[in-house]
């Protein structure tokens, strides 16, 4: 994931436009994008949305709230700068009889982060999300992109220590 | 596709990538040509082998030898033994007693495994998802040629309303009357949605049918649009499936390259455009309203209703919404016939249900079975058991918002109406299997963890309610309840089911409400006795039970 000084946030906002188109139906796509390439959604990417879809020739009415409105209902949108690895813990009830409940207590231990934080030396994000899709293959963490099946709190040293 | 003597098919899900398995495939692709094989032998990649513990899997046919897990360095024993010489390489085969439920045509073959009745993973893991030509070849695009060139809208709606088809998203809403309530509609501008926000818990049956039939839901949302006079839809794929978003919107554009979609599809005067639209992360988007809205460009927060999407759907438009797997049975009924389709299942809830069964089984994974079979069939047949020998306890449906099924309902036939008159539901096909280990209070706690993070906030009982329930049951799994706070649930879940604007409220009253109906003892027990009768709880009750949440 690069960090926001390394990429020019309006070139990345124009790009996403390009991609998805400026119409309404095109907005959470816009941001996703957006998302994904900065690891988060700084106030100044909202700002260079809003003014390119109510500019012509799409003459939209979104104001910076609505963006924020959204960005803070969906999971994978954040307006809070991320570490430099997301972990993903999955907290639901299929990954929980699984085992999923001793990995969370060693995933912390092993990070020391709180869920939602960051760690001081801003290495580690460590967030819980409700089901990844992956459920036969429980308990799933997910680093970044990367998704990890059946996890034991054994093989946590080593997975993380993957992640610099 | 050309004929070949012998087929490679090489698993390429997220989880094989990730062991190697482009690594394997790119091998196969060098040894085969290596000997000279090119010729004899078909090398593909398919989505998902069908089990998760021997990826990446190599299946080679006819002979149905499943290999793995295979590295790069097998790859030149497997051709030279199997391909070139014609023997098995017995160390590398998978185990046989291993094999899950969701390779059953494989395991048919070898007659010593329960065979499964697929109808909409006929083709998952058989055909390369990202060819057109494969998908052709297995039946693909008959049903839509069939529509479209000898039916009328009205008679495709007539198949399907006697073939009996129920929503598979949950509700078993039976598909046809929701067709012919859109086609019955006026207006030039009606839409049609595949809800693929597959976003309940233990739920994937609709990630695996995406990944490896991707054309059979472009052809049925096409039928579906013929249907009910729609000229453009969309696929709402969660945003976590970006396997699947990624094939879907190369199905589009390969079907559109053969003019099975786009303008005047198959020479006929039909049009259709169809979208593939990511989510973004929200479990209540998988409701039908807070989908539209998302898709509109807002937060998903469910409308009320009346009225409907029928008639007030996307942009205020007519809008068909069916699930994946609903969609996925379309086809194969306008081909075969309402009759066919009805030969299977029982006579309420015909057809085919997919399962996936999780939890302390044996073995994990998605199968697709008549509705009608029973949870302990499923266990002992598909689970192959429970883990460890340990004794079932309960099973909950349909992820979060499904029932908890008691040892003593495990013989109900899995069908809608049997469920609903042992009034459980069977929501999504999630089989989450749980053991005597398992602490009630405990499962409870996590789902109702699960609501309260979901719960869209958009109006009070839900909001208010789905957090005081988790609450308390926080509380009866520390030892500080008293026996008043089991009334506050009973009531908290009353108000959810009554006066919740959307469906995740009204089923959140579910878990709690399934607890203390069958499970009342156990609840009881950490607050009278102080003890977790399966030791999972850290109770640190002092003397006296602590300030109650009521």
């Amino acid at each position: 994931m690069l960090k926001t000084e390394e990429k020019d946030v309006i070139a990345v906002v124009e790009t996403a436009i390009q991609k998805h188109g400026s119409h309404a139906d095109a907005l959470i796509p816009i941001l996703l994008e957006i998302n994904h390439e900065l690891g988060y959604l700084p106030k100044e990417a909202f700002h260079a949305v809003r003014k390119r879809v109510n500019a012509p020739p799409d003459h939209m009415f979104i104001s910076d709230g609505r963006l924020y409105s959204l960005a803070t209902f969906y999971h994978m949108l954040s307006i809070d700068k991320p570490g430099r690895h997301v972990v993903q813990f999955c907290e639901s009830a299929p990954c929980h009889v699984q085992g999923g409940r001793e990995v969370w207590q060693a995933l912390q231990d092993e990070l020391q982060v709180h869920p939602g934080e960051t760690s001081p030396d801003g290495r580690w994000t460590l967030v819980t999300v409700s089901c990844l899709g992956a459920c036969g293959v429980g308990p799933v963490v997910v680093i970044d992109d990367e998704m990890f099946g059946n996890v034991t709190p054994e093989q946590l040293p080593d997975i993380l220590a993957k992640y610099e | 596709m050309k004929f070949a003597r012998s087929m490679v098919l090489v698993s390429n899900d997220p989880e094989s990538l990730r062991r190697g398995a482009q690594q394997v495939y790119d091998r196969f692709a060098k040894e085969i040509a290596a000997h000279g094989l090119g010729e004899e032998v078909a090398l593909s990649q398919i989505s998902d082998a069908g089990r998760f513990d021997t990826l990446p899997m190599v299946i080679i046919y006819p002979e149905a030898a499943a290999y793995g897990p295979v590295t790069e360095n097998d790859v030149a024993r497997i051709v030279e033994e199997h391909l070139y010489k014609g023997r098995l390489v017995e160390d590398l085969l998978a185990p046989v007693r291993e094999l899950s439920g969701r390779i059953g045509w494989l395991k048919m073959r070898k007659g010593a495994m329960p065979a499964e009745k697929r109808i909409v993973l006929r083709r998952a893991g058989r055909i390369d998802p990202e060819s057109i030509e494969d998908y052709i070849a297995e039946e693909g695009f008959a049903a839509l040629a069939k529509a479209l060139t000898e039916l009328s809208p009205a008679q495709v709606i007539d198949v399907l309303e006697k073939s009996g088809l129920q929503g598979r998203g949950g509700a078993g809403f039976p598909a046809g009357r929701k067709w012919r309530f859109v086609a019955g509609t006026a207006g030039p501008k009606k839409y049609v949605v595949c809800n693929a926000d597959e976003s309940e818990p233990g739920t994937f049956k609709d990630r695996v049918i995406l990944e490896g039939d991707p054309y059979a839901i472009v052809e049925a949302l096409t039928i579906a649009a013929y249907s009910v006079g729609a000229d453009e839809g969309f696929i709402y794929v969660r945003g976590e499936y970006q396997l699947a978003q990624h094939r879907l919107e190369h199905a589009i554009e390969q079907a559109h390259a053969y003019g099975l979609l786009g303008k005047n599809i198959m020479g006929t005067n039909f049009s259709l455009e169809l979208h593939v639209h990511s989510g973004a992360g929200a479990y209540v988007c998988g409701e039908e309203t807070a989908l539209l809205e998302s898709i509109e460009g807002k937060r998903g927060e469910p409308r009320a209703r009346p009225p409907y999407p029928t008639t007030h759907g996307l942009w205020g438009k007519p809008t068909l919404v069916n699930n994946v797997e609903t969609l996925a049975n379309v086809p194969p009924i306008l081909v075969n016939g309402a009759e066919w389709y009805r030969q299977f299942g029982t006579p309420s809830s015909p057809g085919t249900k997919t399962y996936t069964i999780l939890g302390n089984v044996n073995f994990t994974g998605l199968i697709e079975v008549p509705m009608g079979i029973t949870l302990r069939e499923i266990i002992n047949i598909y689970g192959h058991g429970m883990k460890d020998d340990a004794t079932f306890k309960m099973a909950q449906t349909g992820g979060s918002s499904g029932s908890i099924i008691p040892a003593s309902l495990q013989d109900t036939p899995m069908d809608f109406e049997s469920f609903r008159k042992a009034g459980v539901s069977l929501g999504s096909g999630a089989l989450l299997v749980c053991d005597e280990r398992t602490c009630v209070v405990d499962l409870a706690k996590v789902l109702l963890n699960f609501f309260r993070t979901e719960c869209c906030g958009k109006c009070t009982p839900c909001r208010v309610g789905t957090e005081r329930s988790y609450l308390v049951f926080d509380q009866i799994s520390k030892g500080q309840a008293n026996l008043e706070d089991l009334d506050t649930l009973l009531k908290l879940a009353e108000q959810l089911e009554q006066v919740s604007n959307c469906g995740l409220g009204q089923t959140a009253a579910v878990p709690v409400r399934d607890t203390l109906k069958y499970f009342r003892a156990e609840v009881e027990a950490h607050i009278r006795l102080g003890v977790c009768p399966t030791g999972v709880c850290h109770l640190t009750r002092e003397s006296a039970p602590a300030h109650s949440m009521a």
